[in-house]
Parts: C-alpha cells; sequence; structure tokens
C-alpha cells in the first residue's frame, strides 16, 4: 500500500490576510506561512493508516517554491516517510497542480492520494476534483470518514447537505478531507530533528514534463467594504420610513 | 507519564537578540577551533521573530562584532537613520528640543527586530544550530546537585482542567551543560531561578515599562525615509513616566508607540488609551493621514538599567539579554546590548565548555567578561536617568541635562527604585480620566488592535494566566483600584463581569499578546504569566 499526500505552503490561518497597496494580491512578505489545515488533516489520515498497515508507505507531494521545503518537513515530521518537491516561482494555479500532481502519481504509482479538500487562501477546491478526473480515477470528495476495506476497495463518509453519504471507492482512488475527518497530531520535537534526515527530492516542472503556467490572470485584490456602523431607530414607523425610502427594500 | 529527553551542550530558551546571538557565537567558536558544540534554541512562538515586538533603532555594534559581513549577509538592516527630532508635546504645540546625546542616531539603523531575528536565525540553522520554534520552555529542570539541568517543553493538547485530551502530548526534556535564559523583558523562567539562586539580592528590583506599538503604511507623500521622532510630555501629566517614538522606515511604512513607565499610580490609566490619543496629535495625525494601520501589538520593557542588573550566572545556567535588564532606556535601545550580552555569555560557555561538561558550573567568567566590555560602560553612564524621572517631568529633564552634560553619566551617586506594582494609589484618591471615543480610522477600539496582532491559543488548554488566590481580583483589584487590568492589558484579557455571584474576573486568555505586564503590576502580585501551549499568542509579521 503507498499514499500519496499532497501539501501547500499557505498563508498562515491565525494571520490577517491584507491585500497589497497596490491591488496586485495579497500581501506575503514576512507574512507566517505554513501546512494548508486541510492539508494537515489529510497527512493525519495517511499516517493513522500507515499506522494501522505497517507495510504502507506515505510520501507527501508539495508543488511551489523552495520554502515548501518546510511544509514536506512539517509533513514528514508528523510521520510522512519522505518528501518530494516540485519547485516552481510560477503562481501556481489549481489546473497546473493537478497536472503536477498526476505526473508525480505516474512516477509513484500510490493506490491513494489524499488532498485537502481546499486551500485557505485560494478557497479553489478544485485539484482534488481535477486529478481524478486526469487520472481517470474514483473520487471521495469532503471526507468525514475513511475505511479500507480490503486491498481494493476503500470506504469514504461525505458531507453533504443534509447528512452523511457512504460511498465504497475502487482503488486507485483520490480523496479530499474535509474538517471533521481526524484531528491532526502535534509535532514531537525529537520528530522534526528525525524529520530533517528523511529523503526529499526536488524535481522541476521540465523535468516531469509538465507546465505550470498561469491561465487565469487576476486583474485586482482589494478588502471587502467596511461595513457601516447600524443607527438606533426611535419606533416602527420610522423603522418602515427607512425600510422603503433609505434602504428602498419594501 | 515519563519524558522522553535529547542532550545538548547548551540549550538556549528564547529565540530573540540574545538567545540567537549567544547560539551563533557558539558555532562560530567551535568552528573556528575545529570542534563540536550542540546548541538548541527553544521559541515559544510559532515561528522565530512572531513574538518580537520593538521599535527599532538598532545600534549594528554587535551585529557587527558577530558577522562583520552582515551586509553582503543581505541583514534586513535597510533605512539608514537620518533627521532626528526630539519634541516636547503640549496638547496642541510641539517644541522642538535638542536632542539628548544618547539619543543621537548617526551610523544606525531603522528596521524590523523581528525580521533581523528571522534573519539571524536563518544564520544560526546554516551553522547547524537546532533552532525550535513553536516549544515553549515551561519548566526548569534542576539535577541532584540543585544546578539547573536544562528545561522541559510544555505538554501539548491538556484540556482547560488539566487533564489530558484527545491529542495530547507530552513536553519532552532537554538536558544541557549549560543553559542560557533568553527570555526577554521579564522571563518566566528567569522569574523562577532567580528566586531560586537569589541573583536579585544585592540589585535595585527591576523596574518596566509597557510599549504599545502600531505598524502604519502611509502615503508616500508624508513619508521622510530614515525620520526619527521621539517625544515627550502630553498626553501623559507631568509625573507618569512616558514618551513615544515614531520612526519611518522601509517602503512607507511607519513604526509608532507609547511608553508608560508601570509606576504609574492612577489605577485609571490606561496605556492603550494614552497611545490613541497621542495619535491625535497634530504632529502625528499629519503623517499617519491618509495611511492604514497594518499591526499592533505590545511588549514590556526593563527600565531598571544599571543598578538593577541581577547577578548573571549560577549553577548551570546564566542569563542574557533583556531579561536579565541590558536595557539602555535614555537610548530606548536594548537589541545591541542583547546580542552583545549574548556572544559574551557564549564566549564564557565556550572558554570554559570542558569544565562544564564534567560538572554543572556556574560560569562566573561571564559578569567579570561582561564587565570589561562597552556594554557595561554604557549602562553605567546613564543609571540616573530613569529614575529622576520620579520627581515629575521638568525636574528630570533638567536633572538628565545636568547628569548628562555636567557629570558625562559619572555622577558620585546612583539612583534606587522600587518596584513597579507598589507605586498604586487607591481608585478612591484618584481621578477617572475620560478618553476620547476611536473614530476607526486614525484611533481605534481594543479589540479590533488585537486582531491585527493575530495572537490565538489553542482552544480549550489551561489559563496561562495563573492567579495565586481566585478571590483577590473581586476582593481587591476590583474594590481598591477599580478594577485596574481591564486598563492596563493591552489585549482587552481581563475583563469584569457582574454575575448571580455578584463581581467576577473573567480571564480571555486566547488574546494574551505576551507583554507581562500583568505579571509585573498587579497589585498584590498575584497573577502569574506561564507559558501557554508552545506556538500561541502573537503572530507579528514585522514588528
Ligand atoms: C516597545 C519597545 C521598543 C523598543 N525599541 C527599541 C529600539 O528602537 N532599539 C533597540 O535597540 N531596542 C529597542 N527595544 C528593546 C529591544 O527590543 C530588546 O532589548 C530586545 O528585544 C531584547 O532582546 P532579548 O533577546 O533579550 O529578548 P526578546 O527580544 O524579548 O526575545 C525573547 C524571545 O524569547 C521567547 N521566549 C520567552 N520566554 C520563553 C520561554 N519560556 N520558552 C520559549 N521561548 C521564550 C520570546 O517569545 C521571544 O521571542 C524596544 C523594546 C520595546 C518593548
Ligand atoms: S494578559 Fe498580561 S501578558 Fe497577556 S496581554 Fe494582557 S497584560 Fe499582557
Amino acid at each position: 500500500m503507498k499514499i500519496l499526500v499532497a501539501v501547500k505552503r499557505a498563508i498562515d490561518y491565525n494571520v490577517k490576510a491584507r491585500p497589497k497597496s497596490d491591488g496586485s494580491g495579497v500581501e506575503l512578505a514576512n507574512v507566517k506561512m505554513s501546512m494548508n489545515p486541510f492539508d494537515e488533516i489529510a497527512v493525519e489520515e495517511a499516517i493513522r493508516i500507515q499506522e494501522a498497515e505497517a507495510t504502507t508507505e506515505t510520501v507527501a507531494v508539495s508543488i511551489g517554491v523552495k520554502q515548501c521545503q518546510e511544509t514536506l518537513r512539517t509533513a514528514m515530521a508528523m510521520g510522512v516517510d519522505r518528501g518530494i518537491l516540485v519547485e516552481t516561482e510560477e503562481d501556481v494555479q489549481p489546473l497546473a497542480v493537478a497536472q503536477a500532481l498526476k505526473a508525480i502519481v505516474d512516477k509513484e504509482q500510490p493506490d491513494l492520494v489524499l488532498l485537502g479538500k481546499q486551500a485557505i487562501d485560494d478557497d479553489s477546491n478544485q485539484v482534488g476534483q481535477m486529478l481524478s478526473a486526469l487520472l481517470g480515477w474514483s473520487q471521495g470528495t469532503f471526507a468525514c470518514g475513511v475505511e479500507l476495506k480490503g486491498n481494493s476497495l476503500v470506504s469514504v463518509r461525505r458531507e453533504v447537505d443534509g447528512g452523511i453519504q457512504t460511498l465504497d471507492l475502487k482503488m486507485p482512488a483520490v480523496i479530499t478531507s474535509d474538517l471533521r475527518l481526524n484531528e491532526p497530531r502535534y509535532v514531537k520535537l525529537p520528530n522534526i530533528m528525525k524529520a530533517k534526515k528523511k529523503q526529499l527530492d526536488t524535481f522541476t516542472p521540465d523535468e516531469l514534463g509538465v507546465d505550470l503556467a498561469s491561465r487565469i490572470k487576476v486583474l485586482t485584490v482589494s478588502e471587502p467594504p467596511v461595513r457601516e456602523g447600524g443607527v438606533k431607530v426611535e419606533d416602527v414607523n420610522q423603522l418602515i420610513d427607512k425600510l422603503r425610502n433609505q434602504a428602498k427594500v419594501i | 507519564m515519563e519524558r522522553e529527553s535529547m542532550e545538548f551542550d547548551v540549550v538556549i530558551v528564547g529565540g530573540g537578540p540574545s538567545g540567537l546571538a549567544a547560539a551563533i557565537r557558539l558555532k562560530q567558536l567551535a568552528a573556528a577551533s575545529n570542534s563540536d558544540v550542540s546548541v538548541c534554541v527553544l521559541e515559544k512562538a510559532s515561528e522565530i521573530g512572531g513574538h518580537i515586538l520593538s521599535g527599532a533603532v538598532i545600534e549594528p555594534r554587535a551585529l557587527e562584532e558577530l558577522f562583520p559581513d552582515w551586509k553582503d549577509r543581505g541583514a534586513p538592516l535597510k533605512t539608514p537613520a537620518a533627521d532626528d527630532r526630539f519634541l516636547l508635546l503640549s496638547e496642541k504645540r510641539s517644541f522642538r528640543l535638542p536632542t539628548p546625546p544618547q539619543m543621537h542616531n548617526k551610523g544606525n539603523y531603522i528596521a524590523s527586530l523581528g525580521n533581523v531575528c528571522r534573519w539571524l536565525a536563518e544564520q544560526a540553522e546554516e551553522l547547524e544550530v537546532e533552532v525550535y520554534p513553536g516549544f515553549a520552555a515551561a519548566e526548569v529542570l534542576y539535577d541532584e546537585s540543585g544546578a539547573v539541568k536544562g528545561v522541559a517543553t510544555g505538554d501539548m493538547g491538556l484540556t482547560a482542567d488539566g487533564t489530558q485530551g484527545p491529542s495530547f502530548e507530552r513536553g519532552i526534556e532537554l538536558h544541557a551543560h549549560q543553559t542560557i535564559f533568553a527570555e526577554g523583558c521579564r522571563g518566566s523562567l528567569t522569574k523562577e531561578v532567580s528566586e531560586r539562586f537569589e541573583l536579585r539580592v544585592d540589585a535595585e528590583p527591576q523596574v518596566y515599562g509597557i510599549g504599545i506599538k502600531e505598524l502604519w503604511e502611509i502615503d508616500s507623500a508624508n513619508f521622510v525615509s530614515g525620520q526619527i521622532t521621539h517625544t515627550a510630555g502630553w498626553p501623559m501629566k507631568s509625573d507618569t513616566y512616558g514618551g513615544s517614538w515614531m520612526y519611518h522606515f522601509e517602503d512607507n511604512l511607519v513604526s509608532i508607540g507609547f511608553v508608560v513607565g508601570l509606576n504609574y499610580s492612577n489605577p485609571f490609566l490606561s496605556p492603550f488609551e494614552e497611545m490613541q490619543r497621542f495619535k491625535t496629535h497634530p504632529v502625528i495625525r499629519d503623517v499617519l493621514k491618509g495611511g492604514r494601520r497594518i499591526s499592533y501589538g505590545a511588549r514590556a520593557i526593563s527600565a531598571g538599567g544599571f543598578q538593577s542588573i541581577p547577578k548573571l550566572a549560577f549553577p548551570g545556567g546564566m542569563l542574557v539579554g533583556d531579561t536579565a535588564g541590558f536595557l539602555n532606556l535614555p537610548k530606548i535601545k536594548g537589541s545591541h546590548t542583547a546580542m552583545k550580552s549574548g556572544i559574551t555569555a557564549a564566549e564564557s560557555v565556550y572558554s570554559s565548555l570542558e569544565d562544564c561538561r564534567t560538572k554543572k558550573k556556574e560560569v562566573t567568567d561571564y559578569g567579570n567578561n561582561l564587565k570589561k566590555t562597552w556594554l557595561w560602560e554604557e549602562l553605567y553612564r546613564v543609571r540616573n536617568i530613569k529614575p529622576a524621572f520620579h520627581w515629575g517631568l521638568f525636574p528630570a529633564m533638567l536633572y538628565s541635562a545636568v547628569d548628562t552634560y555636567l557629570f558625562r553619566g559619572k555622577a558620585p551617586w546612583t539612583f534606587k527604585h522600587r518596584p513597579d506594582h507598589t507605586s498604586l494609589k487607591l481608585a478612591a484618591d484618584c481621578k477617572p480620566i475620560d478618553y476620547p471615543k476611536p473614530d476607526g480610522v486614525l484611533t481605534f477600539d481594543k479589540l479590533s488592535s488585537v486582531f491585527l496582532s493575530n495572537t490565538n491559543h489553542q482552544e480549550g488548554q489551561p489559563v496561562h494566566l495563573t492567579l495565586k488566590d481566585s478571590t483577590v481580583p473581586a476582593r481587591v483589584n476590583h474594590q481598591l483600584y477599580a478594577g485596574l487590568e481591564e486598563r492596563y492589558c493591552p489585549a482587552g484579557v481581563y475583563e469584569y463581569v457582574q454575575d448571580d455571584d455578584g463581581t467576577r474576573l473573567q480571564i480571555n486568555a486566547q488574546n494574551c499578546v505576551h507583554c507581562k505586564t500583568c505579571d509585573i503590576k498587579d497589585p498584590t502580585q498575584n497573577i502569574h504569566w506561564v507559558t501557554p501551549e508552545g506556538g500561541g499568542g502573537p503572530n507579528y509579521p514585522n514588528m
């Protein structure tokens, strides 16, 4: 059994993101970056499967700048066996990520690919689905439960509107994690030291034969409009008057 | 449950300028003599620099000693200090005073100390220092002889009542031949070792200020690269020690802040509100106009100077940086002395490393070596300036001038301090202060401010603001001092609420920005700040 987990280096969830003053994007200079929380959940799930089935190998993949190595080291400190970085300075968009992941899947031939359902920076929620389409594999998205059934089936519980849906997927399969799948573990200090010695391979997009160029152009990034403070009305008549004449909603 | 342990030659608690300088110097010395020394740095912030808040005009003297080629290595000191102004403010006007000689900044740089620390950590890692952000040193460990043998990181995943939650992870013991405490102002473990080894018996009490800082991105029309402004006077009453800084640096950034001496006496005073009010002065308002505030935070600052320096070494450990109080107050600079003390500590440990490896030693050389450096001389000269402010602003300014110009800091006397928590008057004897309401553009409320510090603590953990006696807040602080912690805390952690049982102190610990003011100012010293789960606290980007 082999599991590939995709991890993205994203703005830390504690940081209040702020557009650059020229509106060309989000300010990233000196901003704390860390592993996308949904990916952390995917990593945790992979390690739990590995802990239950000792023969499993787990590999983390990240696509992006050199510093993504740190994200991979975190995955390895959590327990993943080794890491792969597809290094690029390009601003990678979902389709490009899915294509790069497909190239790694072709190389590594995993039985399962685990990803976060989306990254908290761009909220695209596309990579898992695109990857499954590119590979022609089954997909179980928004997973809140994952259970292996023998060597060829995996049962995925999904959070859907109004309840939980359970799917049995044929492996190999792509699974994306939702928030309630598990609670990721704390990284232990000695494991950080050990993770520094684990194998980490780097590829360029060229070596993998993939083109990561952007296909979508960002025109501008701006802050949401500031909410104006409310007013207190004296009585019902005044309320109706304001709704009618000021807000023009009735 | 047993803890795992790891062994190092030297463990350093705190990844600020002092701790990182010590780590780097140790590795440099080992490399120069072709030997090895294992060094580990623990940092409670989730990344290096995340808890660092400073002005900062930086004197590169110590950095130069650490890396003569710091410029080529890309140290983030990019804005040379330029025009330097010292203003005395009245409510509407300002008067330019001659800049006191200690405040001259030629050759200095304006930078974010947090970013300098990030850079120092990269240098340290290249030298193979083990740097571990996200881990707080929560406990000091002692061997059978009573000497410090290392520290333990805090347990992770505890629940509010102290029991183990589902993802509980036991802390780790880090054993070391020497443990260097580099926790910055009012270190929590330093507090413990200071008592245990009686490090303060021959020193005056340490005294403090609280600095509230905001980072603004301003209209380029108002930006004057390298400009330094310090002010005294309004909005402080002349009996309270306080003043401000405003530094223009990098690309249209302005670091602006206000320091209030924690020996203030009126429990109604709010350092946060003073800072907000201060920004409405024309001199400041005009600069910030059209800009936006991008960060906020606060941190205590050690102000005792020379006479408050404790004993620096004890069996198995030593103190460096601001936790030992090496801050030059008239200069409001401590990063150069922090680094210098780290360097000197490293050199002293390294030259007796063999001895340290066989026995937990008190490295007495450290104190002796430090006395021979410029740091000691520098702090000695300015030792009388802050205490003089007990007399009020004007006599103190006069005294500072006499002391500085006439005696050049060599006056044959040294003033005494008294601890900050003893300076409060009863609320009944003081007038409430009526602070203006925030406008949401130039001045803000506390909660929207704390939001910009990016602070967070994992939910459900034990409260890290511990009370020795839980009845004291309602009985003493609320009754006698009108609930002063609501005002001095810059993050809105303390809140008195009324419920069926009467008045109760609610502690919103997740908001804490680790400034340590409560640990200092609580009138009965009932509040004891301990490290929360590692990684908790502010996430300052470039403060
Ligand atoms: C408002 C303000 C303005 C200032 N302006 C200037 C200026 O303009 N120029 C200047 O030179 N200096 C200035 N200083 C002083 C300067 O910032 C300090 O002297 C300097 O930061 C001290 O360095 P340090 O390494 O001793 O401590 P710190 O910089 O405080 O670093 C200590 C580090 O240790 C970590 N830590 C603490 N306890 C633990 C623990 N138990 N476990 C793990 N980690 C821990 C902290 O999170 C922190 O990262 C200013 C200070 C303040 C507060
Ligand atoms: S609780 Fe104490 S340490 Fe935390 S922000 Fe408030 S005063 Fe500072």
